[in-house]
């Protein structure tokens, strides 16, 4: 039962926040330029203007106006881009494997490299290097990760030319219409530059998230009565006290995952990655109207979904949720 | 809590704290002076020449000795729109922080000792925003004002814009903290003795509770204000922020950026410096602040 009760709520949740960028949606919609005068531009007499107007249902009153708009969002028609003269929503999912592979790159490089280095501080607490790892952290949460980007551009792609730096090189069309880069030796190379400099600003967070977490997992009783059992430590130290880590982290990196997206923003502009962010930077410099409506309501989406997937993962991973009543 | 006196003794028996406090001292004094201090006015259109532009710094051959660090593409001196970007930066971000600050003392305020739907109504929505990212807030925000005024309103109301929406996105950190710290407060007997002799609860809460949880405001305050300026920068950097001609550190590295792959470096890297640094060095403060006030915290933590 707690877990439906909590899924519910979980839902419900989700719904409230798609309702609220729904009408952000159709409130950009309303009030940033004209709809006419992209249709027809400005050739067109009043009368046949007005005549259009009443045809295209904008002189109806705003529930009806939202209600159409919610109607057809729902079937995936967010009207056609300004500038691409397609539909703004297949333009937008057209970026989608670009933005998407930059962040299962970044997510790979910090969960490799955070998780051995959050353990080994958390129990080597007083070594030179788990000291200097802690020092770099908050030199490296002090950097803004455009910075590291153009660092990077400038070091490893002017300076040295190890490694290209920018777009996306070859990419390989999967027969499902996905490109991707991960195939071709060309899309590796460029995938890189962005993905480092995308996990450098989250490694330091997770990092310092693991320590501490690894570090109250150590203390409690739960951990110390493993111990007291007679187990090894190895075994106390990865299976019983790393596992109690799992949790806090798991839903940390949930929450993470709006600013996540906010940094591939930055980190395609710099690598002119031909991503969501970078398409969606475009579109606002040209007021493409339906372009930024699809990004920000794609965002929310991919937000909520994450969110929901994450509280289900926390249900199973954690005991006291599967046990009401259960204390830890 | 800890007396003055000791405060300051641990604060100048600590090389990384004196570290950040000079590094932040020199940067404060440089962005508030820099009317009096700065070799150039870089807003007085009639000081700059274009024959200027792009000049590596004065060490450099080719430099001159008016441009310490050189010019950027306008011929403004790097040095002088550093000061001038840097007080700019700090504007933005202690002006957020006062916004994040009156609106989370008071909704914390509210949250925690009303209780009841209006604490579970606030914290939901504070876990929500939080959870959206500050950044991302701010960036759909901002691309909104911006497609939907012109250039030149924009550039106005950039700074107020800036603060607003900073301030107004984080406010649930401080709600927070100001929260938890009420919930332990409002049990005490103090509050009750105020209660018994019939203070209303406006007096309570703001003359006899705020001021025990102040301590944790200030630890997080410093940190914030780190992350405000950190963000305004990101924001500028995608052109969202402060325009080219009234220019904060982030901007200032937007339009060096152009420059790094024609060889002009210098527009780029002094001003990237100085941000790194004033973030490092409230970022540092920030944690040692927490160390010393909230041993707490710290022991959680180690």
């Amino acid at each position: 039962m707690h877990i439906i009760a909590f899924l519910i709520r979980r839902a419900i949740q989700a719904v409230i926040v798609m309702f609220v960028i729904s009408l952000i949606g159709f409130s950009i919609q309303d009030n940033l330029g004209d709809p006419l005068r992209e249709l027809v531009g400005q050739s067109v007499s009043e009368e046949a203007r007005d005549d259009l107007r009443e045809e295209l249902g904008l002189n109806d009153p705003f529930f009806v106006q939202y209600t159409r708009f919610l109607g057809n969002a729902l079937q995936g028609d967010l009207g056609n881009s300004y500038f691409f003269k397609r539909p703004a929503l297949s333009v937008i999912l057209d970026k989608f494997p670009a933005t998407f592979e930059l962040v299962l790159g970044a997510v790979f490089i910090f969960v490799s490299l955070s998780i051995p280095a959050g353990i080994y501080c958390a129990i080597n607490r007083d070594s030179w290097l788990a000291r200097l790892i802690m020092t770099g952290s908050i030199v490296g949460i002090s950097i803004p990760v455009f910075l590291t980007a153009i660092g990077m551009v400038w070091l490893f792609g002017v300076e040295l030319g190890w490694l290209p730096a920018f777009g996306r090189g070859d990419t390989y069309e999967m027969p499902w219409g996905w490109d991707t880069g991960f195939l071709t030796w060309d899309g590796l190379s460029h995938l890189i530059l962005p993905s480092v400099t995308l996990s450098s600003i989250m490694l330091p967070l997770f990092i310092r998230l693991i320590r501490a977490e690894m570090m109250e997992a150590m203390g409690t009783e739960y951990v110390r009565f493993a111990r007291a059992k007679g187990l090894s430590t190895r075994r106390v130290r990865y299976v019983h006290a790393f596992r109690n880590t799992l949790l806090p982290v798991v839903t940390v990196g949930g929450l993470m995952i709006g600013t996540l997206i906010a940094y591939t923003i930055l980190t395609e502009t710099v690598f002119q990655w031909p991503g969501m962010g970078f398409l969606f930077l475009e579109a606002v410099n040209r007021v493409d109207t339906p372009l930024i409506i699809a990004y920000i309501i794609i965002v929310g989406l991919i937000f909520v979904v994450v969110n929901t997937i994450v509280d289900f993962i926390y249900t199973l991973i954690n005991p006291m949720v599967k046990l009401p009543g259960a204390k830890g | 809590m800890i007396s003055l006196k000791g405060f300051l003794r641990r604060f100048f028996s600590d090389p990384v704290a004196i570290g950040a406090g000079l590094v932040l001292l020199v940067l404060v004094l440089m962005a508030v002076l820099a009317p009096f201090l700065a070799p150039q006015n870089p807003y007085d259109l009639m000081q700059l020449d274009i024959m200027d532009s792009e000049m590596p710094p004065s060490w450099k051959p080719g430099g001159d000795p008016r441009f310490w660090l050189g010019t950027d593409a306008q011929g403004r001196g790097v040095f002088s729109t550093i000061m001038y970007g840097t007080g700019i930066s700090l504007l933005i971000g202690i002006g957020a922080v006062i916004v994040q600050a009156v609106l989370g003392v008071t909704l914390g305020l509210i949250a925690g000792y009303k209780g009841g739907w209006i604490d579970s109504f606030l914290m939901r929505l504070a876990d929500i925003q939080l959870s959206l990212s500050t950044l991302m807030m701010a960036i759909i925000a901002l691309a909104l004002f911006q497609a939907a005024f012109d250039a030149n309103i924009y550039a106005d109301y950039a700074i107020i814009m800036l603060i607003m929406v900073i301030g107004i996105a984080e406010w649930p950190k401080f709600a927070r903290t100001v929260r938890s710290s009420v919930l332990g407060e409002r049990k005490k007997e103090y509050v009750d003795a105020a209660r018994v002799i019939g203070l209303p609860p406006r007096k309570i809460m703001w003359g006899h509770i705020l001021p025990n949880t102040l301590t944790p405001v200030l630890v997080i305050s410093t940190i914030q204000v780190a992350e405000a300026i950190m963000i305004e920068a990101s924001l500028s950097f995608l052109g969202l922020g402060m325009p080219v001609d009234r220019p904060s550190l982030g901007s200032l590295i937007r339009s060096g950026f152009e420059f790094i792959f024609s060889g002009s470096w210098w527009i780029t890297l002094y001003p990237a410096i100085v941000l790194v640094a004033l973030i490092l060095a409230l970022n540092l403060l920030g944690d040692w602040l927490r160390d010393v006030l909230n041993p707490k915290l710290r022991r959680g933590e180690d």
